[in-house]
């Protein structure tokens, strides 16, 4: 089982070459045997596994079936699954068993997946490194003295070591596109409002969003048509149906117009990277695109108004958090504010305690015009930028990252140049457009290869051609078919 | 020179919806304690809101019952703090966009004159649950059965000028919200809290005092004891010099008094932010009119229609208008006797006297707006006079029976029968051939003497219009 795109493994499911309940038997000893050096995996639902993977099999032998019946996955530990343990990366919730399911799960259960269990994540998806986990740092399976990125490093990190088929993640600022790029594996954000976040534990509502990591586009696709979609338990999800992901993917490139932002190719992006960028330009050429430089001149405020925007709600989102009705409490709290200062000391790392500061600051009497406000502001002038760049040109694509993946504790101490990390993927956000990052390219650095990602961004919810997009560039390179050695 | 009070109330009233503002919960009263939670409202994590379109309509409704902007895109707001029953961490409120803007309540004082009393807005927030203390040694038990109930905070502009027109305020928005039928406006189980701002000033000036606002006051009798003494209190403290302190105080019933909660000075920083959870409601003209459509007749058009289609007087009227159901009950009653002076006195003296004595609602009335009816019906038409009337209302009250039935069973049929009267009248003019002699010698007080015994000679059923008639033909000859 070499491809182990889930087109691939439809297949052989299909052809009965193996069952689904071998293929997750095979997933589950491939985990307990490579987990402990990766840490990808928070918990491992192996019973739940099985009796999902029986059932598909059941299902298939019934004619039942669809692309995803039988294909093993895993969740980031940030959704819901009624009756398993999730942690979203924190002390916080190391007891919490959820009471319900994330739509996100519900729908993908519906299509038939296995749930192999729940990845790793920086703590309440904060974090660029996975390294602000409680439940330790997760290794890049293609060097594992480096990060695989977050915060979905967990997700990105199983699909690319095959310890799972498929993966969700969500992404605020980056967490499924970054991740993706330094694990060398297909990692997409679909526009805000495409995928119910009913069941997805909030970090900054106004920006989080599920989406797919897979080792193919293709596979992207066949995720989105499951995971999007109206929700009426989420106000923010769009009204009326996704299309059909699938059905868009052949579509030939000839005429596409591809802008790339100048304010993308400056001196901090790493050469390799440039040029990994530069040689995906020409693959588009020869398939009939036509690249021009486009201009996002309010990009260099992306990052500051991120860091204003995100920890602002998100120190309003993790108040939840306060040992009353569920997860950590301290041990004998003396009155109510003693329980209230202890539990979130105690039960928050340093990076979400950061941002819940730095939120709260931004957000209080006299300063929220200043931050808050400014920021909201910013916050248009870059969605302006996209739209009049999208009056121009059909996509835009970049460089996801500055640099490859970088070591375990190398920026950990320094958090402003680890936020510098998000500079492409963050704009993207702020505007609620879809971006994908797919492969293209590989750095030697002291005898290991490591993954270079390029990053595609569509009009909203323009998903389709930039999934579209993706496939075709992937029909014409290798780069998502390399695999990690692990 | 004296002193003026200037008061602004801040009413909370708990909308009558089915379901909570956000989720699916039940907001049934009473049951027992997180048996209405759901995951919504225990804040699990990963937990959304969705806005209930009916807590919207009736924000609306209200708005256009008191002639007030409607915001054409409200905005929901987080209000940050910490509290056990909060189970967000936040409240979710409207603070720059409110549904409802400015407009405006007539009041009616006890002299009958009229006042506008300014409103300034009104906003939809949800409601926190209930921390109870009393049960547990040294624990707090948190109900989250109202966390999330749907509350319209109704805020007044700074305009009553005493404890009288406060009051007049009060009832009159609970006339209107009961009217719209958008809350129950029961005080005492809290589904109309209200709060008052109160400040005292220099008679004449222009300027505001600083403020103390008054929380927990559960009954309009205590509205009109805690304003009056807060202002006293305040008055007290300016005249020997002090200053008001901006705080938030506590009504205490028991002791008639308020007292400090917590100051102003060091105020909670609420860090309100647009709530990204919900996204801005948009309410274009055609919801607006088709809510309109939906407005029942408020109680100023209806005292007007009384007095326009009953004749009645404008006091008479107010007061019946002043409660949609006490209306609806003296309007079904005219439609049974035909008779609205008399269904008006019926209804606001005698029937309204029972409720007091039972305290009662007019709905929870022993006697029905149909039985009412045909016991006036029965003095319109002679069947009997106005007093056996009240014997016959004294019987009903004590049971089923109809008027009719009364007053069959018991034979108080008024005796109109002319030749029964006139025979009734000879009796009592050959029985006291003395008073006769006086009468007939000039002195006409007497005539109530033979009056008195004819009618008790009937036992109070004759006629009162024919004996009269007849007695005075009889004893002139």
């Amino acid at each position: 089982m070499s491809d182990r795109t889930v087109a691939a493994l439809s297949r052989s499911l299909a052809k009965g070459e193996f069952s689904s309940v071998e293929l997750t038997q095979d997933y589950l000893s491939r985990i307990a045997l490579h987990n402990k050096g990766l840490n990808a995996y928070i918990t491992v639902t192996e019973e739940l596994a099985l009796a999902q993977a029986a059932q598909a099999d059941a299902l298939r032998a019934k004619g039942q079936h669809g692309p995803l019946t039988g294909i093993p996955i895993a969740h980031k530990d940030i959704f819901c699954i009624q009756d398993v343990r999730t942690t979203c990366g924190s002390k916080m919730l190391s007891n919490f068993i959820a009471p319900y399911n994330a739509t996100v799960v519900e729908r993908l259960n519906a299509a038939g997946t296995v749930t192999l269990g729940k990845t790793n994540m920086d703590e309440f998806a904060m974090g660029s490194s996975n390294e602000t986990s409680f439940y330790g740092a997760v290794r890049n399976p293609w060097d594992s003295e480096r990060v695989p990125g977050g915060s979905s490093g967990g997700s990105a990190a199983a699909v690319a070591a095959d310890l799972c088929a498929i993966a969700t993640g969500t992404d605020t600022g980056g967490s499924i596109r970054q991740p993706a790029a330094f694990c060398g594996v297909t990692g997409f954000k679909p526009s805000y409002g495409r995928i119910s976040r009913w069941g997805m534990i909030a970090f900054a509502s106004s920006l989080d969003q599920a989406g797919p990591i897979s080792k193919s586009a293709e596979d992207a696709a066949l995720m989105m048509n499951a995971m999007a979609g109206p929700d009426p338990r989420d106000s923010t999800c769009v009204d009326g149906a996704a299309p059909d992901y699938m059905a868009t993917l052949n579509d030939p490139l000839k005429g596409l117009r591809i802008g790339v932002p100048r304010q993308h190719i400056t001196k901090g992006l790493g050469a390799e990277v440039e040029k990994a960028l530069q040689e995906a330009l020409k693959v588009f050429e020869s398939l009939g695109a036509t690249v021009k430089e486009i201009d996002l001149p309010n990009n260099h405020l992306s990052v500051s108004a991120y860091y204003v925007i995100a920890p602002a709600e998100a120190s309003a989102n993790l108040s939840r958090f306060d040992g009353v009705r569920y997860g950590y409490r301290c041990d004998k709290p003396v009155n109510l504010e003693d329980m209230y200062k202890r539990s979130r000391s105690e039960g928050f790392g340093d990076e979400v305690k950061r941002r819940i500061m730095v939120g709260t600051y931004a957000l209080s009497a006299g300063y929220y015009d200043a931050y808050y406000l400014k920021a909201q502001r910013i916050r248009r002038l870059i969605k302006q930028d996209f739209d009049a760049a999208f009056k121009e040109v059909d996509v835009i694509i970049g460089p996801t990252t500055p640099h490859t993946a970088f070591k375990i504790g190398e920026k950990s101490d320094d958090p402003v140049t680890m936020y510098l990390e998000d500079i492409y993927t963050i704009g993207v956000n702020l505007a609620g457009l879809p971006g994908i990052s797919i492969p293209a390219g590989s750095t030697n650095e002291s005898g290991k290869a490591l993954p270079i990602g390029i990053q595609l961004v569509g009009s909203d919810f323009a998903e389709a051609k930039v999934l579209n997009i993706a496939h075709q560039f992937q029909l014409n390179t290798d780069w998502h078919k390399q695999t990690a050695e692990v | 020179m004296g002193w003026e009070t200037v008061i602004g109330l801040e009413v909370h009233v708990q909308l009558a919806t089915h379901s909570k503002l956000f989720s699916g919960s039940s907001t049934t009263f009473g049951a027992a304690p997180n048996t209405q939670a759901n995951v919504f409202d225990l804040a699990m994590p990963g937990t959304l809101p969705v806005l209930n379109e009916q807590a919207l309509r009736m924000a609306v409704k209200f708005g256009l019952a008191v002639d007030a902007e409607i915001g054409r895109r409200s905005v929901f707001d987080r209000k940050n703090y910490f509290y056990p029953d909060l189970p967000k961490g936040y409240q979710v409120s409207q603070l720059d966009f409110p549904t409802v803007g400015k407009g405006s309540l007539e009041i009616t004082l006890e002299d009958g004159s009229t006042r506008v009393i300014g409103i300034t807005r009104a906003h939809i927030e949800e409601d926190a649950g209930k921390s109870l203390h009393e049960d547990y040694q040294g624990q707090t038990g948190i109900d989250l059965n109202r966390a999330g109930t749907p509350l319209l905070e109704i805020v007044s502009e700074p305009e009553l000028a005493n404890a009288k027109e406060a009051v007049a305020y009060l009832k009159k928005l609970h006339s209107i919200i009961r009217y719209l039928g958008i809350s129950d406006g029961n005080m005492s189980q809290g589904s109309m809290r209200c709060d008052a701002n109160v400040s005292v000033r220099k008679t004449g000036s222009t300027e505001l005092g600083t403020r103390a606002e008054i929380k927990n006051i559960n009954s309009f009798r205590f509205v009109e004891k805690a304003i009056l003494h807060e202002a006293q209190r305040q008055i007290d403290i300016l005249e020997d010099g002090g200053r008001i302190v901006q705080e938030t105080r506590l009504y205490d019933a028991d002791r008639d008094e308020t007292r400090s909660m917590r100051s102003k000075e060091v105020a909670n920083d609420y860090r309100y932010f647009p709530e990204p959870d919900l996204l801005p409601v948009v309410i274009d003209e055609a919801y607006i009119e088709a809510v309109r459509a939906e407005l029942p007749e408020l109680p100023n058009a209806k005292r007007e229609r009384f007095v326009a289609q009953y004749s009645l007087s404008e006091y008479d009227a107010g007061v019946i208008a002043s409660s949609r159901e006490m209306a609806e009950f003296f309007e079904e009653v005219v439609t049974i006797c035909d008779d609205a002076k008399l269904s008006s006195n019926w209804v606001t003296v005698d029937l309204q006297a029972v409720l007091n004595k039972q305290d009662l609602e007019i709905e929870q009335s022993p006697i029905s707006a149909k039985r009412l009816g045909e016991l006036i019906a029965r003095i319109k038409d002679q069947t009997i006079s106005s007093k056996i009337a009240k014997t016959v209302f004294e019987a009903m009250l004590d049971s089923s029976q109809s008027a009719d039935e009364i007053i069959e069973s018991q034979g108080l049929k008024q005796v109109t029968d002319s030749g029964a009267i006139e025979k009734l009248v000879d009796e009592v003019i050959a029985g006291n051939p003395e008073q006769v002699e006086q009468y007939r010698a000039g002195k006409e007080k007497v005539f109530a003497f033979f009056i008195g015994q004819a009618m008790k000679a009937s036992r109070g059923k004759a006629n009162p219009e024919q004996l009269n008639a007849l007695l005075k033909q009889k004893l002139k000859a």
